[in-house]
C-alpha cells in the first residue's frame, strides 16, 4: 500500500519534470554557494594554521641575522651557556628524489612547546628522530614520494603546509648542505631575569618580537565574515526557490493527496512519504550542491588568496582538499533548506480533513492578513536595525544590521507592489491596460518569493557597488597624494643604504628615507617609520586631521603622526598623547589616512627615530628627481650606482601594484555578487515558469474576449519588465543603507578606515538594466510558450472548468 | 643503585617518548654492564661513562638561612645514550637533562633543561672539572692534588630561582657495596656507584626575588648503569641521611610485587662506608599527603636494628613535588627518635 501510494506521490514530478528540475536546481544552488563559501573559508583557515609562520614558530619572539640567511650555531651555544632559553631553526629548500622540499630543522630538545605545528617528541618517535639516519615529517604530498627511496624514517604529518618536511637540526644541515649554520633561534616566552642582554652577547643579530597569537585570525576574520554574509544570502535567495516550488508541488498535489486519504493511507502514514519523499530530495539536491560547491569554491580561491595576500599578507590556500565535514555540512544545510521550505505543506496536510476540497487554493494566496504579518515584520527588521546601527558595536553587529535591513526591505517589498501597482491602474484609462495591471496586482503576491529574492540581490549588488567604487575614488586620490616621489629605492645593505643616500643627494631635489622598525602599538604588532620632513611631506602627506602646524610639530616638538587604523583602534585624536615604548609617548600632531595596511602606524621625526633604532636597517629611500630628469637619475641607479634593477621601482610601478591590491581585495566580493544576482534570476524564472502553467485559466477569458495570444506574450514580457524595474526602483534605496552600513560600520570594523561614500547613479542605470535583462530572460520561455500556444488549450479551460 | 637507573629511564621515556626506551625489561643492547672487581679510577671516573645508557651527577643540600629557617637545594645532571658512545654535533647520541629546585617549609621550586652533549650545550669535562648544561653548572674549584670533587661551585636558575653555592668536603669519596659496584636486586641487577657526603656549603639562594645567604650540608651521588630494573618494580623510596653526631646512612627500598628490596651503606664518623647486610633496612610509611593529585608518604620510620637506629622522618615541605617530565617527589626531610639529624627524601611511583 506504501509503494503504491508512494508511487502515486512521485508520479506528480514525472508529470511535472520542469518543477522536479527547479526544485533540484534551487537546493544545490542554494547548497553548492553557501557550501562554497564555507569551503573557500575553511581552506584559508586550515592553510593560516599550518602556514609558515606556524611551522617555524614566528608565534615566539626569534634572534635572527638582520641582513643574512643564517648564522653559525655557535651562538645558540652561546645564548644557552649564558641561561637564554633559545632553540635553533634551520630553514631552507632543496630537491629530495626530485621533490622541492622546504626543509625545516628544529632541536627538539629545546623547542618550546608550541612552536611547531608537529610534535617532533610525539609518541614514541623522539629516540628516532634525534638518532641516525634519522627521521623525516613530511606532509602528505612528500612522504607519499619519499618513503622507502632515503634511508630516513619517513612519517606523515597532515599539519604539514604542501612541500614541507619537519627534521632534526642537524640532518637538515646535511640535507641542505648547511652544516654548521641556523636560521634563526627561537625564544623562550619564559626567559629568567637577570640575564645578559641579547645585545651584549650577540650583537651581529636582532631580535624580533613576535606576531600577536591570532593576528592573522584577527585580520582576515572580517574578510571571513564578508564571504559568510554573502554565502548566507546566496543560500536564502536560493531557498525561496525551493519554497516556490514546494509549495506548489503541494497545492497541484491536493486532490492526490484527498484520494489516497479516501483510500485509506492514515495522515501519519502520507506525512512520512512526504518526508520521505522531501528527505530524498534533500539528498540529492545536496549531493549536487557539495559538488557545485566544490567548482564554485575552485572558482572563488585565486581570488580569495590573491586578496589575503595581497590584503593581510596571509599565505593563502592554494588547493582544495574535498573534505568529508563539507559533506555533511552540505547534506545537513540542503535537509535544513528542505525542512523549511515545506515546514507549511506538512503541517498543512496534516491539518487537511479527509474530504477537504480537493480544488487548489490560489498558491500563496495573498491575503490581506498575509500581506499585514509581512508588513508588520518588516517594521520589526527595520526598527532593530535602526536600534543595531545605533548601539551596536563590531563586525557581527554591523552585518545583523545589513540583514536586518535586508529582511525588512524584503518583506515589506509585496506591500510596496501592490500600492505601486494599485496606484498605476487607476491612471489606466482602456480595459486591456486596466486588465493588464489589475492580472499584474493579482500575480505580484505569487510572484513575491522571487521578487523578494531579487530584491535582496540587487540591493546587495547597489550597496556593494557604491562601497568598492567609493573606496576606488578615495583611493586612487589617496595614492596620488601619497606617493609623490619618482623613484622607491631599496639597498641591500644598511652600508649600500648609506652609499646610495650620498650619491643620489646631489643629484636629486629631495632624498627622503623611509626607514622602519617592527614595534608594538597599543598593544598590536605595527611600525614606526622615520621621516625626513621636507616639502613633499608637507605638501602632499594625506592628513584626515591635525593640529596646526603639524608638520612643524614633528619636525621640531618630538611630535609623532599616526595612521587611521591606530587611531580608531585607541580612539586617539590629534593632541593626544600616545605610548610608542617604554618610556616614550608623544603627542600626537596629526592622523593619516593609511589604506591597505592591516597594521597600525607611527611616523616620527628620522633622527628621533635613529636615536630610539639605532640598529634598525637603513634600506628604503624615495627621491624627488629635479623635472624631467626623474628616467635618467633611475637608470644613474643602475648603471652607475650598480643597484639591480629590481630594486629601484618607479612611482607608476608602487600605484600599479596598489591599484591590483585594491582591485583584488574586492573581486571575490563582486563575483559572490553576480552569482546571487544569477541565483535571484533563477528563482524569478522558476516562479514564472510554475506560473504560466497555472495561468491558462486566467488568460483565457481575456483571449476569448479578443486579445490576441501574442498580444497577451508581450504583456507577459512587459509585466515583468515592469516588476523587475520596480524592484530595481526599491533596491537603490535599500542599496544606499546597505552602502552606508558597510562604509561606516563594517569596514571601519573590518580594516580600520572609514571612507567618504560616493554615489554614481550611472551604475544603477546599469543595475535597472540588467535587471530588466534577467527579469526579460527568465520570462522569455513562458511568454513564448503562451504566444505560440494552440487555441485548443485554451478551449479546454472552458470545457474542463469546474 | 639502579633503582634511580629505573626513574631515569621512565623520566627520558616519558619526556622523550624515545623509542630507545621502550623496553626497559630488555637488556641493554649494545651497552656495557657493570662487573665485580673493577676498581675506579679518579678522576676519570668522574666523568661520563659514554658506554653505559644511563649515568648522573646528583647533589642534595641541607641548608638554612641566618634565621635558621631550613631549605632544601637540588642540583641533578642525567645523561643518557640512544647509543653507546659518542658521535659529532647534532649527531651525537648523549643527552643530558638538567633537573633543579629549592625547597623551604612554604615553596617548592623547580625546572628542567633538556639538551645534547655533542654541540656544547651540555656535558661532563672531567680536568678541569665541570658538569654543565646551559648555564647550570657543577664546577671544580679543587686544587690539582685534591680530588677534583672536594670543592665545588654549584650554579642553576629557573624563572622564579636560582643559587649558587659553595661545597667543600674534607673526607674521601664512599664507594658503595663492593669497592664501587654496588647489586641492586636479588636477580643480579648492579650499578656503579660512589658518594660524597661529606660536603660543607655556603651561598646564596634567591627565592621569589629575595637574596637569602644559606649554609649547611650537601651529599654529592654518582652512578651509572645500563641495567633497568625488573618489571615488577614499581617505585622506590631512598634515603639520604645526616646524623647531628657526623654518622650518615644511605639507604634505599625498592616496592615490588612480593617483599621489596633493601639495601644501602652506613657511613661513620671517619669516613668509612660499611655496606648493609641485604634487607636489614626498614622504611614505614606513617603518614601520606596528597600532592598533585597523588598520596605520597611525607612521614616515614626508619629501623635499622644493626645499628640501634629507629626514628621518624618528616618532610620539611611536603608538597616538595618534582612536576618534571617524569614527575617523582624530592625533598628536604628533618628526623628524631634514636638519633636526629636531617637529610633528603626522594620517592616515585606513587600514583
Amino acid at each position: 500500500m506504501l509503494t503504491v501510494a508512494l508511487k502515486a506521490l512521485l508520479s506528480h514530478w514525472v508529470r511535472s519534470p520542469f518543477q522536479l528540475a527547479m526544485m533540484l536546481i534551487g537546493l544545490s544552488a542554494a547548497t553548492a554557494l553557501w557550501s562554497g563559501v564555507q569551503a573557500v573559508n575553511s581552506e584559508a583557515r586550515a592553510s593560516y594554521d599550518s602556514a609558515a609562520s606556524r611551522v617555524s614558530g614566528e608565534r615566539f619572539a626569534r634572534v635572527e641575522a638582520p641582513e643574512a640567511p643564517d648564522f653559525d650555531e655557535e651562538i645558540f651555544i652561546r645564548l644557552r651557556r649564558a641561561g637564554w632559553l633559545v632553540s635553533p631553526v634551520l630553514e631552507g629548500r632543496t630537491v629530495l628524489q626530485g621533490e622541492a622540499v622546504r626543509v625545516l630543522g628544529v632541536d627538539p630538545l629545546t623547542l618550546p612547546s608550541g612552536a611547531v605545528s608537529v610534535d617532533p617528541a610525539a609518541s614514541g618517535r623522539l629516540g628516532l628522530f634525534l638518532s641516525r639516519p634519522g627521521l623525516i615529517l613530511a606532509s602528505p604530498d612528500i612522504a607519499e614520494k619519499l618513503s622507502g627511496a632515503i634511508p630516513q624514517a619517513i612519517e606523515t604529518a597532515e599539519d604539514l603546509p604542501e612541500g614541507t618536511v619537519v627534521t632534526d637540526i642537524g640532518l637538515a644541515q646535511t640535507l641542505l648542505d648547511r652544516s654548521g649554520r641556523v636560521s634563526r633561534l627561537i625564544v623562550g616566552s619564559q626567559q629568567r631575569s637577570g640575564l645578559e642582554p641579547l645585545q651584549v652577547l650577540a650583537p651581529e643579530l636582532a631580535l624580533r618580537q613576535p606576531e600577536a597569537e591570532n593576528d592573522l585570525a584577527r585580520l582576515t576574520d572580517s574578510f571571513h565574515l564578508n564571504l559568510t554574509a554573502f554565502g548566507f544570502l546566496a543560500f536564502v535567495v536560493g531557498l525561496f526557490i525551493v519554497y516556490s516550488a514546494v509549495g506548489l508541488a503541494f497545492e497541484q498535489r491536493r486532490p492526490t493527496f484527498r484520494t489516497l486519504r479516501a483510500l485509506g493511507v492514515s495522515t501519519s502514514s502520507l506525512s512520512g512519504l512526504l518526508m520521505f519523499e522531501l528527505g530524498l530530495f534533500a539528498l540529492v539536491g545536496g549531493a549536487f550542491g557539495v559538488v557545485l560547491g566544490y567548482g564554485v569554491a575552485g572558482l572563488l580561491l585565486p581570488g580569495v588568496s590573491a586578496t589575503l595576500e595581497g590584503l593581510y599578507g596571509a599565505e593563502g590556500p592554494q588547493s582544495l582538499t574535498l573534505r568529508p565535514s563539507w559533506w555533511i555540512s552540505g547534506m545537513a544545510l540542503s535537509a535544513l533548506g528542505v525542512a523549511a521550505a515545506s515546514a507549511q505543506g506538512v503541517w498543512t496536510l496534516w491539518r487537511m480533513p479527509v474530504l477537504a476540497s480537493a480544488k487548489p487554493r490560489e498558491w500563496a494566496r495573498a491575503s490581506r492578513l498575509v500581506r499585514l504579518w509581512q508588513a508588520g515584520f518588516a517594521c520589526v527588521f527595520c526598527i532593530s536595525a535602526m536600534i543595531l546601527l545605533q548601539v551596536g558595536h563590531g563586525l557581527l553587529a554591523g552585518f545583523a544590521v545589513m540583514g536586518a535591513l535586508l529582511l525588512g526591505a524584503a518583506l515589506a517589498l509585496p506591500l510596496a507592489l501592490s500600492a505601486a501597482l494599485e496606484g498605476l491602474r487607476r491612471l489606466a484609462r482602456t480595459p486591456l491596460t486596466e486588465w493588464f495591471f489589475a492580472d499584474t496586482l493579482l500575480q505580484a503576491p505569487r510572484l513575491s518569493f522571487a521578487l523578494m529574492a531579487l530584491l535582496m540581490a540587487l540591493s546587495a549588488n547597489v550597496g556593494v557597488g557604491v562601497m568598492v567604487s567609493s573606496f576606488r575614488l578615495t583611493f586612487n586620490a589617496w595614492l596620488d597624494q601619497r606617493f609623490v616621489a619618482d623613484v622607491y629605492v631599496s639597498a641591500r645593505s644598511s652600508e649600500e643604504g648609506d652609499r646610495l643616500f650620498a650619491f643620489a643627494a646631489p643629484r636629486v631635489q629631495e632624498a627622503l628615507p623611509i626607514w622602519g622598525a617592527d614595534a608594538r602599538l597599543g598593544d598590536l604588532p605595527g611600525e614606526i617609520f622615520g621621516v625626513a620632513v621636507s616639502a613633499s611631506y608637507r605638501e602632499h602627506w594625506p592628513l584626515l586631521e591635525a593640529v596646526p602646524d603639524a608638520w612643524d610639530r614633528v619636525e621640531t616638538a618630538g611630535e609623532i603622526l599616526i595612521n587611521e587604523q591606530l587611531a580608531r583602534r585607541g580612539d586617539i585624536s590629534p593632541g593626544d598623547t600616545f605610548v610608542l615604548g617604554p618610556g616614550w609617548s608623544a603627542r600626537v600632531a596629526g592622523v593619516y589616512s593609511d589604506y591597505g595596511n592591516p597594521e597600525g602606524q607611527a611616523l616620527v621625526e628620522i633622527s628621533e627615530f635613529r636615536r630610539r633604532f639605532p640598529d634598525a636597517p637603513r634600506l628604503r629611500y624615495a627621491f624627488r628627481a629635479r623635472d624631467g630628469e626623474a628616467d635618467a637619475f633611475m637608470s644613474s641607479l643602475v648603471s652607475e650606482f650598480g643597484l639591480p634593477k629590481e630594486a629601484v621601482i618607479d612611482q607608476a610601478q608602487i600605484k600599479a601594484v596598489s591599484r591590483r591590491i585594491f582591485e583584488q581585495t574586492f573581486a571575490v566580493t563582486a563575483a559572490l555578487n553576480a552569482l546571487t544576482l544569477s541565483v535571484a534570476g533563477l528563482a524569478l524564472f522558476a516562479s514564472l515558469m510554475t506560473l504560466s502553467s497555472m495561468r491558462v485559466s486566467q488568460l483565457a477569458p481575456v483571449w476569448s474576449m479578443g486579445a490576441r495570444l501574442p498580444v497577451l506574450g508581450a504583456l507577459e514580457l512587459l509585466r515583468t519588465a515592469a516588476l523587475a524595474l520596480l524592484v530595481t526602483l526599491a533596491a537603490i534605496p535599500t542599496g544606499l543603507g546597505l552602502a552606508h552600513v558597510l562604509l561606516s560600520v563594517v569596514n571601519v570594523e573590518a580594516f580600520g578606515w572609514r571612507l567618504p561614500m560616493h554615489v554614481f547613479p550611472w551604475d544603477w542605470l546599469q543595475l535597472g538594466i540588467l535587471s530588466l535583462i534577467v527579469a526579460l530572460l527568465s520570462t522569455l520561455i513562458p511568454a513564448q510558450r503562451l504566444a505560440f500556444m494552440s487555441p485548443s488549450v485554451l478551449l479546454k479551460v472552458f470545457t474542463s472548468e469546474r | 643503585m639502579s633503582v634511580r637507573a629505573l626513574f631515569l629511564c621512565l623520566c627520558l621515556a616519558a619526556s622523550a617518548h624515545a623509542q630507545g626506551f621502550a623496553g626497559l625489561g630488555m637488556p641493554a643492547k649494545g651497552f656495557a654492564s657493570p662487573r665485580p672487581g673493577v676498581e675506579l679510577n679518579f678522576p676519570d671516573d668522574h666523568g661520563a661513562h659514554r658506554e653505559y645508557r644511563i649515568e648522573w651527577w646528583y647533589l642534595t643540600a641541607n641548608l638554612e638561612d641566618s634565621q635558621g629557617r631550613p631549605l632544601g637545594a637540588q642540583w641533578t645532571l642525567f645523561r643518557t645514550a640512544l647509543a653507546p658512545g659518542e658521535g659529532g654535533g647534532w649527531s651525537d647520541p648523549q643527552l643530558y637533562m638538567g633537573h633543579a629546585a629549592l625547597t623551604s617549609s612554604t615553596d617548592h621550586v623547580f625546572a628542567e633543561r633538556l639538551g645534547r652533549g655533542g654541540t656544547g650545550q651540555a656535558g661532563v669535562w672531567v680536568s678541569p672539572f665541570h658538569a654543565f648544561i646551559d648555564d647550570w653548572s657543577m664546577k671544580s674549584l679543587a686544587t690539582s692534588d685534591a680530588d677534583p670533587l672536594s670543592h665545588l661551585e654549584l650554579f642553576a636558575a629557573g624563572s622564579d630561582f636560582s643559587y649558587r653555592l659553595t661545597a667543600r668536603a674534607g673526607r674521601p669519596l664512599i664507594l658503595h657495596g663492593d669497592r664501587g659496584y654496588s647489586l641492586k636486586s636479588a636477580s643480579g641487577q648492579a650499578s656503579y656507584y660512589y658518594s660524597q657526603p661529606f660536603y660543607e656549603v655556603t651561598g646564596e639562594i634567591e627565592l621569589k626575588g629575595q637574596r637569602t645567604r644559606v649554609s649547611g650540608q650537601a651529599w654529592l651521588d654518582r652512578e651509572w648503569s645500563s641495567q633497568p630494573l625488573a618489571a615488577d618494580q614499581t617505585g622506590w623510596d631512598w634515603f639520604s641521611l645526616h646524623f647531628d653526631n657526623g654518622e650518615k646512612l644511605m639507604g634505599f627500598s625498592v616496592r615490588d610485587s612480593a617483599k621489596g628490596f633493601s639495601s644501602g651503606t652506613w657511613i661513620s664518623r671517619d669516613g668509612r662506608g660499611i655496606p648493609l647486610s641485604r634487607n636489614s633496612l626498614k622504611a614505614f610509611p606513617l603518614a601520606y599527603t596528597r600532592v598533585e593529585g597523588r598520596r605520597i608518604p611525607t612521614r616515614w620510620r626508619i629501623v635499622l636494628e644493626e645499628r640501634g637506629v629507629d626514628v621518624t622522618l618528616r618532610a620539611i615541605n611536603p608538597n616538595a613535588f618534582m612536576k618534571t617530565s617524569a614527575p617523582y617527589w624530592e625533598g628536604p626531610v628533618t628526623f628524631s627518635g634514636t638519633h636526629s639529624g636531617r637529610g633528603y627524601l626522594e620517592m616515585t611511583g606513587y600514583e
